[in-house]
Parts: structure tokens; sequence; C-alpha cells
């Protein structure tokens, strides 16, 4: 039990880590300031709850691994991330489409985690679940902005939203930790969260004057460790400070 | 006029400037005083506004209520009518009211 729950710790830790750093590389390249600052807090609340479970991973595998030996010293082959949050960033209607699936699906389950029956699980839960309803509608009016725009920016939006739509379907898939966790009353079993998502995305693409891509091609992986190329060079770059300064600190 | 039609309006005037318009920002600190301005940002209308405000301006917890408006529609008194405006009320102590006795006990005057 302790061993599931460290990984499923761990796949939502890295989840908002791996979205973090991410966000983290629109810092002085956003569109304009004021989105900068926006983006720049998003990364920081991600990193938040990364940090957060990281530290929990740690306790829970009892190995004397803290957070920043489970984000600075692991290979791309033990990270538990989704695909969605490792692929680039591309163009910012690609960045908000990820924001929206993601934050909603984040929103949801932190909502779910609230009533863990982990006291840390739902500690950090209940602060996180306002941010991610930050999030969510932070990428929703862009999306709604964009898709409802000019010619150019509607193609664009949608174009993003056909490209990751694959990737949203990894977020509800179920294992045997996951369901573990979830009837031990300590998790939420993502498949439970589906119907609510495509609900709360739907109406924001209908908004957005945008159309939901049929459900067809679902890579995933990420759960099991198995990537896509773009997770090792982002992890090359957010780990080399670390590897080459072991232990640095400000 | 729809939502989605005053955003199609709203894009129509901004098609003329490159940038986004400009938006004063007032922020109350918390339940009793009043909003105070506090800067001003660019945004495309007033939600966004309104969010990039959250962003900018209340990251330290500055606020409990946030107003946005656009810089256009303030009307601002011009410092060539400063004299004409502020200097008369100089010499005018009787306006002040610092003529009475404050009775006894009366606190907080």
């Amino acid at each position: 039990m302790t061993t599931d729950l460290f990984e499923y710790v761990l796949r939502i830790g890295d989840d908002a880590l791996i979205a973090a750093q991410r966000l983290a590389e629109w810092s002085t390249r956003a569109p304009e300031m004021e989105e900068d600052i926006a983006l720049s807090n998003i990364a920081l609340d991600q990193l938040g709850v990364a940090r957060a479970m990281l530290t929990y991973a740690g306790e829970l595998e009892g190995a004397g691994r803290g957070e920043d030996d489970l984000a600075f010293l692991r290979e791309d082959r033990e990270f538990r991330n989704c695909l969605l949050v490792e692929l680039p960033n591309g163009d910012f209607a690609v960045t908000m489409a990820r924001l929206l699936f993601l934050s909603a699906y984040q929103g949801s389950l932190y909502d779910g985690l609230v009533g863990s029956a982990d006291g840390r699980l739902a500690g950090v839960a209940a602060k996180a679940r306002k941010e991610s309803a930050y999030h969510v509608d932070h990428a929703a009016q862009w999306t709604v902005r964009l898709g409802d725009g000019t010619a150019e920016s509607h193609k664009r939006m949608q174009a993003a939203v056909d490209d990751l739509w694959p990737y949203t379907h990894e977020l509800f898939g179920s294992d045997a930790i996951v369901s573990g966790v979830a009837e031990a009353g300590v998790g939420v079993d993502p498949a439970s969260l589906r119907e609510g998502w495509t609900e709360a995305v739907s109406s924001v693409l209908d908004e957005a004057t945008l159309t939901r891509p049929a459900d067809g091609w679902a890579p995933g992986g990420g759960r099991d460790g198995l990537h896509t190329e773009h997770l090792s060079y982002l992890l090359s770059e957010m780990q080399v400070l670390h590897r080459a300064h072991p232990g640095a600190s400000w | 006029m729809s939502a989605t039609s005053e955003r199609a309006a709203e894009r129509v005037n901004q098609e003329a400037s490159s940038q986004w318009p400009l938006w004063e920002v007032f922020v109350r600190p918390r339940r009793g005083l009043s909003h105070s301005h506090v800067g001003s940002l660019h945004a495309p209308d007033a939600e966004i506004a309104l969010r990039n405000a959250r962003d900018v301006y209340t990251r330290r917890q500055e606020g409990v209520s946030i107003w946005v408006m656009p810089a256009a529609a303030i009307t601002a008194s011009s410092p060539d009518e400063k004299d004409a405006f502020f200097d008369p009320a100089a010499d005018k102590v009787y306006r002040h009211p610092t003529f009475y006795d404050v009775p006894e006990g009366a606190k907080y005057l």
C-alpha cells in the first residue's frame, strides 16, 4: 500500500512539476508583460503542489530522498507524469489548450482529494483546488477569445485543441495502483473524473466556437515511465544546475 | 449586445492600435476601506483587465476587491489649471472645523 501510495503521489507531483517547468519557459517570452506575470504565477502554483507532493513521496518511500533528489536526480524513465505536460509549449494557443485540459483535470482531482483519508493529500488538495479554479478560468478566457476571435486565431486555437486532444485520454486511465488507493479512500480513480471534465471542457469549447475533436488515437505510457523524447530535453535543462553543483543553494 | 458581439466590437476598436488599451486599477485592501488607485495595466477587455490586475497587483494579498476602468474614461484636471483650482482654498481657514471646542471625553476627533 505504501509503495502504491508513493507511486500515486509521484504521479500527481510529477504532473505539477513538469507543467511548472513548461510554463516557466514563457517567462520573459509571453505576448504581453501582464500575461508573462500570469503564466509565472500559475507555474509557481504548480511548483508549490509539486514540492509538497515530492516531499511527501520521499517520506512515503523512506529511502531518505527529499524533494530535490526526486526532482533533479531521477532519469526520464523514473518520471510518472502524463505525456500532456511534457509536450513542447508550441504557440500561445497550444499553451492555453494544454492549461485548460490539465487544470480542469487537476481541479476535479483536487476536489476529490479534499475528502481523502490521507490528511497530507487532503491538505495540499484544499489549497490547490482554489489555484486550479483560477488556472481553468485563465485558460478558458483565452480559449474563448482566441477561438471566437479572428480567422487566424480561430484556426490556431482549433489546431491546438486537435493536436492535444489525444493526450487527454491518458489523464483518465486506471490501473491497479489508482484503483487500490481509491478503494482505500486515499486517492481518486481518474476514470471517475472523466464525465465532469468532458462537460466542463466542452462548454468552454462551445463558447469558443471550437469543435470538440473525435476520440481516437490515445497515446499513453507516462504513468509507467515511457515518455516522449521531449521529456529528456526538458529534464536536462531543469536538472543541469543541480547535477553540476549538487546541493547548491542560494 | 451579447458578450460575443461586444468582444467583436472591442476587437474592431482595437484594430486601429497595435497595443492593448490602458486600464486603471483600484484595490480595496480590506473590508471597510475604500478602493485606492494602485496603478495601471494593458488588457484587451475588461474581464482580462480584472484578471491581469489580480496577477499584477494582488499577488501578495494586497486586496479583497478590485475595480478596473478604462483609462480613457477618466477626465483629469489639468496641471495648467492648478492655480485656479486649488490655490483659492489656501486662505480659507474657516472651512476647517477648528473653531469649535471639543467636548471633554470625545475621542478620535
